[in-house]
């Protein structure tokens, strides 16, 4: 609607946790169930807020998975061993304790069918989740907009989302394990760099339309090497992920 | 000394403060003239206090320091603040 914003204030609500899928030992989908929600734009993030019981709190961003046109909210959130937050989401929550959120927050890291394409998604580690929403949003769409994704993990053990990521064919999936291959792997076997991106990436001249997440050394080296190959940096969208 | 991530991590704290999506917004750097939109600046979460810098030449842009709910923000290092949303 033309001119017309609404303006909601960004509060805290109370989430349910309906389910905890295990995605890999350190990693789980945190499915919700959040009354009021008012849904969601793929790439989006939420702030998660815990507080103990002096008072004590301790807030950080967490990525939708889910689509926006799926039933149910859902995070997926990486146990970080020396984290303050994570550690007890991964290990600690069980259905039908209560969550503190706010969101849907962020308009920058989105993708909407009609921004285009072709949409080459760029993932480190855990910085497949935002893009995993992109990519269900997609899928959800039938979407037409020709769509690839470059994902680097340490081992087949780390990939998040395999089955459904690499089962469905409408996305290009291009993997590489940067620490540890499976026998008989054909997949890329190294970190991403400038060699990588050109053989993945659809050239320039084509103007794809790129989102890299991951983490920050991750997404600096994706973004400075498309750059050089000659991608428009207003078409490269970023967002880092660090321990915090 | 934790990472330097980016402005996104810092959406919620902006749409807090300013009771709009900001991360869109195009902040022009007072000290060396870069224009960029707040995702794409560096931001440091612990700094203490929350620091924005300018990702060309790392002058700093924004300080945003929340004691007992109320929360401080400097934005000297600001020449200009466009909220209006970004062009594709």
């Amino acid at each position: 609607m033309a001119g017309a914003t609404l303006r909601r204030r960004l509060s805290w609500q109370l989430a349910t946790v309906v389910e905890l899928v295990e995605e890999t030992p350190r990693t789980k989908t945190i499915v919700l169930q959040a009354p009021g929600w008012t849904g969601h734009r793929a790439g989006q993030h939420v702030d998660v807020r815990l507080t103990a019981e002096d008072g004590y709190q301790a807030q950080r961003s967490y990525s939708i998975a889910s689509a926006p046109e799926d039933d149910q909210l859902a995070l997926t959130v990486e146990r970080l061993d020396d984290g303050e937050v994570s550690p007890y989401l991964v290990d600690e929550l069980r259905p039908g304790d209560e969550l503190e959120l706010r969101g849907p927050i962020g308009g920058y890291f989105v993708w909407e069918e009609s921004l285009g394409g072709p949409l080459l998604l760029i993932g480190g580690g855990s910085g497949i989740v935002p893009l995993h929403s992109i990519i269900r949003h997609h899928r959800a769409l039938g979407s037409t907009v020709p769509a690839r994704l470059l994902y680097s993990a340490r081992s087949l053990d780390d990939v998040l989302y395999h089955d459904e990521l690499t089962g469905a064919g409408d996305v290009d999936v291009r993997l590489t394990l940067t620490r540890e291959q499976p026998d008989g792997w054909h997949g890329y076997r190294r970190r991403i760099d400038g060699e990588l991106l050109r053989e993945v990436a659809w050239p320039p001249a084509e103007r794809p339309l790129v989102y890299v997440c991951g983490p920050t050394g991750f997404v600096e080296t994706a973004a400075t090497e498309l750059v050089e190959l000659g991608h428009e940096p207003s078409r490269i969208r970023t967002e880092r992920f660090g321990p915090t | 000394m934790t990472d330097a991530l980016d402005g996104n991590a810092i959406a919620g704290q902006l749409e807090e403060v300013f009771g709009r999506e900001m991360t869109t917004a195009r902040g022009v750097c007072a000290s060396c003239g870069a224009a960029s939109l707040l995702a794409e600046v560096v931001v440091y979460l612990r700094a203490p206090g929350t620091v924005a810098r300018c990702r060309r030449c790392g002058a700093l842009l924004m300080v945003l320091v929340t004691i007992r709910e109320t929360t401080c923000v400097d934005l000297r290092g600001l020449a200009s603040l466009d909220p209006r949303p970004m062009e594709v």
